[in-house]
């Protein structure tokens, strides 16, 4: 068995469940101050993900941990090739952690508030820049005859990339509308309602645009039409799907287009990991970026034995919190002040 | 200063930042889990408090912990590609176990218990903070795993046509030897965090309550908690003080020259006296001008061997051996010196060592004063404990900076019963692509951020501690049928 090829595989899907799951929350966090007009309806839509968006954020670490096992080549080329957009994506990741556990810390109408625009602006930046990476990937870079990145920051922000940027941003937009819409209630959930409405006909345009002139201009391969259109087919659904109210569906469809995309993305690729525009020969590929066959056989069997358990109990977890939220649940707040008496 | 440089410096301060939140994490995991097993097994309403007071100071730290980690797992790839290339065949399948064994339940189960209280059976409830504690504590082990083989490569061989390390047996990496004594180490450096943290606010409670009013039956939650702490101290400074011996004897075997630095020993001696202060150029790579002025004999040996009358090879003698086994001169024909800088390793090794000296001492007063039922409105004991409260966080730190100190100028130090080819340089371990001025950015960026974060989670932790273990009301599962009843939790 090709354990490198399998191991690429694998790590399309560990992206996906990363775009999937943490695509609402970004979704939800960059809608906050649109789907909620006063701090009770913003706690509605915080509270939506709020058990849920730590573990949905490991499934980043768990990617970001494969890819170092399993293509040590690819991980140490692609992290210190795109150093100033991962740079951001962290500092906002770390500022969204803590903002969303420390915003109910304190009882005052500013602390709150200022917490709200660390939520909301940690999450605009990893929803554009998560689409800037991953076109560049797509469109590949410049590198040298060591595999190192010899382009500069400003390459990654080449009109591609930008437009990629702009897709994850709708996607996510409509996500974690549909989302909203599919777990809250009361004038939240109609807010999430219209604003899914819009969305996701938007993220149809530039995702359609985008996969188009990623597929005619740097595909590998020509099969990946068939993600482009499943893609396509997916997004169209969703935008039906929210105009029949059917949140359910069209969260599944929406889903399915980001998972659609990110095959498109990894097919592509293919046999490349990070194509060199330069020099074909200089590309990493799953062959040269791969760890030894033992390391991969030994993560698949860790993989084979955990991804289960871990999707087990994550499931769980949503089940447990499947009730929508709406304004009547938020109770009141009777968190401390720093003003004592 | 050079990209190198500061790539160092970028992981020395988001790594002990991280590191002074995570002990408390993993062992503040366990005692609150074990202050909520106390209250569904007695429904004794002062475990429900002490659990719900701790568990908010347990939160606090918990995001910023989880927050700052992240930077560790991308790090490497940014600032340290070169490093990532040569070890990643080994190095990264315990970075990703950690994720996908230790974090994900650790995470996953953090959301279920924050917003469980009303709507998981109690005993349900109970079991998801003892998965988060026991995720948080199996997470310490792949980062130990990981961090043991940087110290002591194991279950690898090196391929010269790849030129990296690559791994040829995972249990051998798992079960190193180094890792099964520091992981033990870390763990009850944990707990002894965590324990001296439990008592140290309790005693600020207990003394607080005692001097306006003895009688106050406050009192008696926070002379349990104190208790409770001071026992967790106990046992855990046991457990430092063994595991910290396996773990010297082990290093004398396996990094001879950071123990030789650790001790300023210049010159070989039989028997080996052990150095309680030393003074003179400890800066200088030639250390012939260190002098020690209170030593105890023999003390070094013991230390090192178990026998008292061992030999203990001195710094100058090791360099020679290094330089012939690993080579005289870098790339660049620079000597390479393999001693690592004597400041930081000889006085952080004691630190470490003296600052966890304040939690035993806590321990031991608080577990005396409240001896038989007695309470305590001792304001030094009051004091103890809020000076105690930061040094064994300090203790830890410092702890860290000797081991990842005293391992240069090796990034990867070679094992001297291993392969001769699997070490690497920390010079030859950075991104070579990325630039100074870059690096520089990230380490300004990462270094504000977190001291305004840092600000944030000090102001929260003293308000939240400084009120006290309050009267909660006992949990109730919701009833699903009346849509209007608020949650008992939410942001």
């Amino acid at each position: 068995m090709d354990f490198a090829l399998v191991w690429f595989i694998l790590l399309a899907v560990l992206w996906t469940g990363y775009l999937v799951l943490e695509g609402f929350d970004f979704g939800v966090g960059m809608l906050l101050p649109f789907a909620g007009r006063n701090n009770t309806e913003r706690r509605v839509a915080l509270n939506t993900i709020g058990p849920v968006w730590d573990g949905n954020e490991v499934w980043l670490l768990t990617a970001g941990g494969a890819t170092f096992a399993a293509f040590p080549e690819w991980y140490a080329t692609m992290f210190s090739g795109f150093y100033l957009p991962l740079l951001l994506i962290l500092v906002a990741l770390i500022l969204r952690a803590v903002a969303i556990e420390y915003r109910g810390k304190i009882n005052s109408e500013v602390w709150r508030r200022r917490w709200d625009m660390v939520i909301i602006g940690s999450a605009w930046v990893p929803s554009i820049l998560w689409g800037v990476a991953f076109s560049n990937l797509v469109r590949g870079v410049n590198l040298d005859a060591d595999h190192q990145y010899s382009g500069t920051f400003f390459d990654l922000l080449n009109p591609f990339a930008l437009l990629g940027g702009v897709v994850t941003l709708l996607l996510f937009l409509s996500h974690g509308s549909i989302f909203l819409a599919l777990k809250s209630d009361g004038i939240v959930r109609e807010r999430a309602e219209k604003l899914a409405r819009q969305f996701s006909l938007y993220a149809i345009v530039a995702a359609g645009a985008w996969a188009v002139w990623g597929q005619i201009a740097f595909a590998n391969a020509a099969w990946t039409w068939a993600a482009v259109a499943v893609a396509a087919v997916a997004l169209v659904i969703t935008w039906v799907a929210t105009g029949l109210k059917k949140f359910g569906l069209a969260f599944t469809a929406n889903a399915i287009g980001i998972a659609a995309a990110v095959v498109f993305i990894f097919g592509s690729l293919y046999p490349d990991v990070m194509p060199a525009i330069n020099d074909p020969a200089n590309s990493l590929t799953v062959d040269n970026a791969s760890s030894t066959d033992y390391t991969l056989k030994v993560m698949t069997w860790v993989a084979v034995i955990f991804t289960p358990i871990v999707l087990a109990y994550q499931s769980w977890s949503y089940w447990v919190f499947r009730k929508r939220l709406h304004v009547d649940h938020i109770p009141e707040h009777k968190e401390l002040t720093f003003n004592k008496g | 200063m050079e990209a190198l440089d500061l790539a160092r410096w970028q992981f020395g301060i988001t790594t002990v930042y991280h590191f002074v939140l995570v002990p408390l994490t993993i062992g503040l995991s366990t005692l609150v889990a074990i202050m909520q097993t106390m209250w569904f097994k007695t429904g004794n309403e002062k475990w429900l408090r002490l659990t719900k007071f701790y568990g908010k100071l347990l939160l606090i730290n918990f995001a910023l912990g989880v927050a700052t980690g992240i930077v560790q797992e991308f790090q490497f790839g940014m600032n340290w590609s070169e490093y990532s290339r040569f070890v990643g065949d080994v190095f990264g399948a315990p970075l990703a176990m950690e994720a996908l064994i230790a974090f994900f339940l650790e995470s996953t189960f953090l959301g279920l218990w924050i917003f469980g209280w009303d709507r998981l059976p109690r005993a349900v409830h109970l079991a998801t903070i003892w998965a988060l504690a026991i995720g948080s504590t199996l997470s310490a082990y792949f980062i130990i795993a990981a961090n043991s083989w940087m110290q002591h490569p194991v279950g690898a061989e090196y391929n010269p046509e790849t030129g990296r390390a690559e791994m040829n047996d995972i249990l051998a990496v798992l079960t190193n030897n180094t890792a099964l004594v520091a992981y033990p180490h870390v763990i009850s450096t944990a707990f002894l965090v965590a324990g001296t943290f439990v008592t140290g606010i309790a005693v600020f409670w207990m003394v607080k309550n005692a001097r306006l009013d003895k009688q106050d039956p406050e009192i008696a939650i926070y002379r349990t908690a104190a208790r409770f702490g001071a026992w967790v101290m106990i046992i855990a400074g046991a457990g430092i003080l063994y595991t910290g011996d396996e773990q010297a004897k082990l290093m004398f075997q396996q990094q001879p020259i950071k123990m030789a630095a650790a001790e300023a020993l210049c010159d070989t001696e039989q028997p080996a006296a052990f150095s309680i202060l030393s003074i003179g150029h400890l800066g200088a790579t030639d250390c012939n001008d260190v002098k020690t002025i209170i030593k105890i004999p023999g003390f070094l040996s013991y230390l090192a061997t178990g026998d008292w009358n061992a030999k203990v090879e001195g710094l100058n003698d090791l360099q020679p051996q290094y330089a012939e086994r690993y080579g005289a001169t870098d790339t660049s024909g620079e000597t390479i010196h393999y001693q690592p800088n004597l400041l930081i390793t000889y006085w952080s090794f004691r630190l470490m060592i003296g600052l966890a000296a304040f939690s035993a001492a806590l321990a031991l007063a608080v577990l005396w004063f409240t001896r038989r039922g007695r309470n305590t409105d001792q304001p030094w004991l009051q004091k103890l404990a809020l000076i105690s409260l930061p040094m064994p966080f300090a203790a830890a730190s410092f702890g860290w900076i000797f081991t990842e100190m005293g391992r240069q100028p090796f990034v990867v130090a070679p094992n001297p019963s291993g392969s001769d080819q699997i070490f690497l340089l920390t010079r030859y371990g950075y991104s070579t692509a990325v630039s100074a001025g870059t690096v520089l950015t990230s380490m300004i960026t990462f270094t504000v951020v977190y001291a305004v974060l840092g600000v944030f989670w000090y102001r929260l932790m003293h308000r939240y501690a400084s009120e006290g273990a309050s009267p909660v009301e006992e949990p109730v599962l919701r009833d699903d049928s009346d849509e209007s009843q608020p949650l008992s939790f939410a942001y």
